[in-house]
């Protein structure tokens, strides 16, 4: 509807401008109407004829070389300074959010990373621990199982030592026995008879 | 028209030749129009071509002026016409800066604005529906001319609508060119005359004296105004050309 939009601008400005315009051109007509009485006293000067075709001369070419100046020179240079500007500003958005979005990634690598490094720290100090754990109790079985050897081998020890110290204990008794007898009564008992009494006293207790 | 004082508001719009020219009976005198309108094109190339000589990426105060204007007049061009308008971005540009140029330097006290002559800105007018208007049938051919028959009306309206339609497209070029005109040459006379009105009171002394301030306090706002109409009847003068080349562009209703 460009019309109706230039018809409504027409109408605001007009109603702002008509009153001075009637009163300009009423008084540029009555210049107008009333002819130069001395001819070189010219009429209201916006509407003598006679200054308009050096003023349209004038116009044309200064318009004109305006106009070429601005199209050929001026323009097309501010548009491409503008331009250069956009593409610039957009350039450093984009590398910026490039170079953001790369850190971000780099971050996340690094947390990623640190979590692994973590994970196999954990797992590498469980594995030695239960080695360790392992280890130890291998060495103590070990040194556990030598020592009940060495305590068994001990007492068996102990115990062959003890029989054969009673047989001693029992021929020497049977001796005593004899040499006792004989300085009592004189008389010396056969051996069996002193081992067979022995024997007795021992099984008593 | 001569005010108290011998203060008259209509000697600034006079052409005063500075250098003769008649080739062929036809005056072509370099006037002070003529000088005005040169400094016009030294001012706006002086803007944007020295302006944007540095071809920064971080612009100076000058570049980023011609920088800012570039775009304020980009913008205007493709929201009245969107992408393709930018095909009469230049007419715009030049017609937007002429315009404002002119209006701008003729607020500098002593020299004259070209805007407040029918004809500079009847030539403009008539540029841009001359532009319209070649551009328009070139491009569309007899298509362009339904522009003037408005889609969605009853059969026996369509005659007074096309004539309707005709008569809004023919006043255009007027309306343009009076507007700006009017716009200029009743500022710079009311200026004029509200200054006189200082000259007049103190020259008449007495008691009229004291009052003399007030016209001179109303000059000040007069010329702030003055200032802002110079700018906007530059933009209303783009936006309208940019709204009537959109015809050319698309006809269609």
């Amino acid at each position: 509807m460009p019309v109706r939009s230039s018809r409504f601008v027409r109408h605001g400005w007009a109603g702002l401008v008509a009153s001075v315009l009637s009163a300009t051109l009423l008084a540029g007509a009555a210049a107008a109407a009333t002819p130069p009485l001395s001819g070189e006293k010219a009429a209201f000067p916006p509407f003598d004829v006679a200054t308009f075709s050096g003023q349209l001369f004038w116009l044309a070419i200064t318009f004109g070389a305006l106009y070429w100046l601005m199209s050929t020179i001026a323009l097309p240079r501010v548009g491409a300074i503008l331009e250069e500007r956009a593409t610039t500003i957009s350039r450093d958005l984009d590398n910026a959010a490039q170079m953001q979005a790369k850190a971000e990634e780099t971050a996340q690598a690094y947390e990623s990373a640190l979590t692994e490094a973590r994970k196999n720290a954990q797992a590498i100090a469980q594995a030695s621990r239960d080695a360790g754990a392992k280890a130890s109790d291998e060495r103590r079985h070990a040194v556990e199982a030598e020592l009940s050897a060495k305590l068994t081998k001990a007492e068996a020890t102990i115990a062959t030592t003890k029989t054969s110290a009673m047989s001693n204990v029992r021929g020497l008794g049977s001796e005593v026995a004899i040499a006792i007898v004989t300085k009592l009564t004189g008389q010396a008992p056969s051996a069996s008879e002193a081992s067979e009494a022995v024997d007795q006293v021992l099984a008593r207790g | 028209m001569a005010a108290g004082g011998g203060i008259d508001p209509i000697h600034q719009f006079e052409i005063k030749p500075i250098v003769g020219l008649r080739p062929f009976g036809l005056d072509l005198s370099f006037t002070n129009a003529s000088l005005l309108m040169v400094c016009v094109v030294a001012v706006v190339s002086a803007i944007m071509i020295y302006g944007s000589s540095q071809r920064s990426v971080v612009p100076g105060r000058l570049q980023s002026l011609a920088e800012m204007i570039y775009e304020f007049v980009a913008s205007t061009v493709t929201g009245v016409m969107g992408k393709e308008g930018m095909t009469f971005f230049p007419l715009v540009f030049s017609l937007f800066m002429f315009v404002l140029a002119g209006n701008m330097l003729g607020m500098i006290p002593g020299s004259f604005t070209v805007t407040s002559h029918i004809i500079v800105t009847a030539a403009f007018a008539f540029l841009v529906i001359g532009t319209v208007l070649v551009y328009g049938i070139v491009k569309h051919g007899s298509h362009f001319f339904g522009l003037f028959v408005p889609s969605g009306v009853p059969g026996w309206l369509l005659p007074f609508m096309v004539l309707i339609e005709a008569v809004s497209f023919v006043s255009r070029p007027i309306s343009l060119s009076l507007r700006l005109f009017g716009n200029m040459l009743a500022g710079h006379i009311a200026l004029k005359v509200f200054g006189g009105f200082v000259v007049a009171l103190l020259a008449a002394g007495g008691a009229a004296t004291i009052i003399a301030p007030l016209p001179l306090l109303l000059a000040v706002a007069l010329t702030a105004l003055e200032f802002l109409v110079a700018f906007l009847q530059a933009y209303v003068f783009a936006i309208l050309t940019c709204v009537y080349l959109n015809d050319a562009l698309h006809p269609g209703h």
